[in-house]
């Protein structure tokens, strides 16, 4: 049970040419606190695999300090880190029993027999393992191997963080929503930090008390799940969670005024000159469209969810996501956009900006 | 649903591999059964002998039986005494093998350059080898006091085939063993490190249980080429000295082209081709047993 603490920790393979080194995770500064569960959550090769396995020692980063509570681990080897870690694919011995599998980590570590098989029994009932206890592990299913090894993931109680790696990936759809809510359950009875890497965006929110958002090496948003949906910081973070993502429409912003596609919408804040290019985002639950009033938009399409109606309109170029009301209906394809500016926000080079208030210009 | 056409002039097709077959295997083991079942006196004159050969082989109170019987458990003792060596010897060779950079290549092909020359070749490099007055290894073991003369000396004769067998084949089994370690994923290394495993742990929990398969292919073929040894004794022996290296194929030849006595040659070639197969059927039906209860849990991973 730990704290992690990453300070400046990234990681180059090798240097690309020129002497700047090719950075597979760029240098970052986080804290990670004992008893939360952290989801690392990007595309293929955003590092956050890198990311896991320098925090387990499989990886040792090429620069910067990795600290469990006050100690420096950064160049101490796996074994000596007190950690576990599950891998996308099971991982079990062939010639043991479910039991003995999942008494190897302890009985390596020299633990009591009986200490062990009281572990053992208490790790089974909670995954639900117990009938298959005696059985030899080579001939069970995939998921009932995968089962296994997150048992042996969780079979230390004195660990300083489990680590998972996708671990939901070769599971049955119909069992994942049951693993999942058991890791939860888990995570909650045994009050240990753990961490999880997905690309899956249903499992991070679920899972995590605090979603990681990773992106070509960097972090670029840690929140709770709520935070990321209600205020993204990056509008990679507003386009990868929510479906469908957020709205982001080139915009040019001048005060308080924003022009898009020659019509203006007006903001809730007042900004000075941005640099870069300024997006304005907000989500399609944020954006309603009616017969008239707030942004001329022409209708592309209107589907039906069943739960609600969401609009393809566009603007100019630009197309733009947007829940029908209930009971609306539209003789042609023209309508208006009203978007609720509590939920608007404007990015300057992907990055969220923060205007002033226009009341307090106006004082 | 099957509108294949349906013609069974394709059998005619298998004549050329039937024809061929008939002349290399058929015809000459028919002829071998022949002479196993008859005696001749010369003059190309034989007559019936039924199973009076195969009576005599199998007897070990005959001379014959007495002769097959000692060549048969020493070809047995020697295959056994060379598999004990090549097998943990390969497997650890395997095992501290480089996994990455160009030392991989070069450590490879060193391991592999025995396995590229030919029996005789290596037969007639290991007669001079292990002589006492010129040979390195035997002027060397003679130099530091040891008792060794491959030609009067049992002991000697015996493990010099032995060192030249190891020599030339243990880097079949390191190759299949390097192979087989290559293929388990990394992730086994990783949760094992995680978990604590000591090397040993690894090794036993891991790698050889990974390794099984590879290792039935390994000692089948060990032990058929072992089975059959005759250039190394024929060349740096000559079976010698009295009959401590006369193994079966060694001992065959002799009876068969130094006595031409062809009755009991065909005999002993009968009922050493019947226990090699035996021993490849026995192999065979071990190897698809695991397969089998290797499929089930490929067919679920």
């Amino acid at each position: 049970m730990a704290r992690i603490t990453l300070d400046g920790v990234g990681h180059a393979y090798g240097t690309a040419r020129g002497g700047a080194p090719s950075y597979a995770l760029k240098p970052m500064h986080h804290v990670w606190e004992q008893g939360r569960a952290y989801a690392l959550l990007g595309p293929s090769g955003c590092g956050k695999t890198t990311l896991l396995n320098i925090i387990s020692g499989l990886v040792i980063p090429s620069e910067g300090r990795l600290l469990f509570d006050d100690r420096d681990v950064t160049r101490l080897p796996t074994e000596q880190r007190n950690i576990a870690q599950v891998f996308q694919f099971p991982v079990i011995y062939d010639t043991m029993t479910v039991a003995q599998n999942l008494a190897f980590p302890l009985r390596n570590r020299k633990l009591d027999p009986g200490a062990i098989r009281q572990r053992v029994a208490e790790v089974a009932d909670m995954l639900n393992l117990t009938a298959d206890l005696p059985r030899r592990a080579r001939g069970l299913t995939a998921d009932a191997k995968q089962k296994i090894s997150l048992g042996r993931g969780l079979v230390r109680s004195d660990v300083a963080a489990v680590l998972f790696d996708e671990p939901l990936t070769v599971i049955d759809p119909s069992l994942k929503w049951e693993l999942r809510s058991k890791l939860k359950a888990v995570h909650r009875a045994l009050d240990l930090l753990m961490i999880y890497v997905t690309h899956d965006q249903v499992e991070a929110l679920t899972f995590a008390d605090e979603v990681v958002v990773m992106k070509d090496g960097a972090v670029l948003q840690i929140a709770s799940p709520a935070a990321l949906f209600e205020r993204p910081e990056h509008t990679f973070v507003g386009y990868f969670i929510g479906s469908p993502g957020m709205n982001l429409v080139p915009a040019e912003i001048s005060g308080s005024l924003a022009h898009v596609a020659g019509q203006t919408i007006q903001l809730a804040a007042r900004f000075g000159a941005l640099q870069g290019s300024t997006v304005l985002g907000f989500r399609p639950d944020y954006t309603q469209l009616a017969r008239g009033g707030g942004l001329s938009v022409q209708i592309r399409r209107i589907e039906d969810l069943g739960r609600r109606r969401l609009a393809r309109v566009s603007v100019g170029p630009h197309e733009i996501f947007a829940t029908v009301p209930e009971g609306l209906s539209f003789e042609d394809d023209r309508a208006g956009l009203l978007i609720d500016p509590a939920h608007l926000f404007v990015y300057a080079d992907d990055r969220i900006v923060d205007g002033r208030q226009e009341r307090d210009v106006a004082v | 649903m099957n509108d294949k056409p349906y013609n069974n002039r394709a059998w005619f097709l298998v004549l050329p591999v039937l024809g061929f077959v008939l002349f290399s295997a058929l015809l000459p083991m028919m002829t071998v059964v022949n002479y196993s079942l008859q005696d001749t006196m010369g003059n190309n004159h034989f007559f019936w002998n039924g199973d009076g050969w195969f009576r005599d082989l199998l007897n070990p109170s005959t001379e014959m039986g007495a002769r097959f019987a000692g060549a048969l458990v020493r070809n047995l003792a020697f295959s056994f005494a060379a598999l004990a060596i090549e097998l943990p010897l390969g497997i650890a060779l395997a095992m501290c093998l480089p996994r990455q950079g160009f030392a991989v290549g070069l450590s490879l092909v060193v391991i592999a350059l025995p396995m590229l020359i030919p029996w005789n070749v290596v037969g007639t490099m290991w007669q001079i080898f292990s002589r006492q007055d010129i040979g390195l290894f035997g002027a060397a073991l003679t130099g530091i006091g040891l008792h060794y003369n491959v030609t009067q000396d049992p002991v000697s004769a015996w493990s010099t085939i032995l060192v030249i067998d190891v020599w030339h084949w243990t880097p079949l089994v390191v190759l299949l063993s390097y192979a087989g370690l290559r293929a388990i994923p990394d992730a086994y290394y990783q949760a094992a490190r995680i978990d604590g495993a000591s090397r040993w742990a690894i090794v036993r929990n891991i790698e050889l249980p990974k390794l099984q398969k590879v290792l039935v292919i390994a000692v089948l073929l060990r032990f058929m080429q072992t089975f059959m040894i005759y250039t190394e004794p024929f060349v740096v022996t000559g079976g010698g000295p009295g009959n401590s290296t006369t193994f079966l194929s060694i001992d065959l030849v002799k009876i068969a082209l130094g006595q031409v006595d062809l009755g009991n040659a065909a005999a002993i070639s009968l009922v050493y081709n019947l226990i090699t197969i035996v021993i490849c059927w026995v192999f065979y039906t071990i190897m698809t047993q695991l397969e089998r209860r290797g499929q089930e849990t490929v067919v679920v991973a």
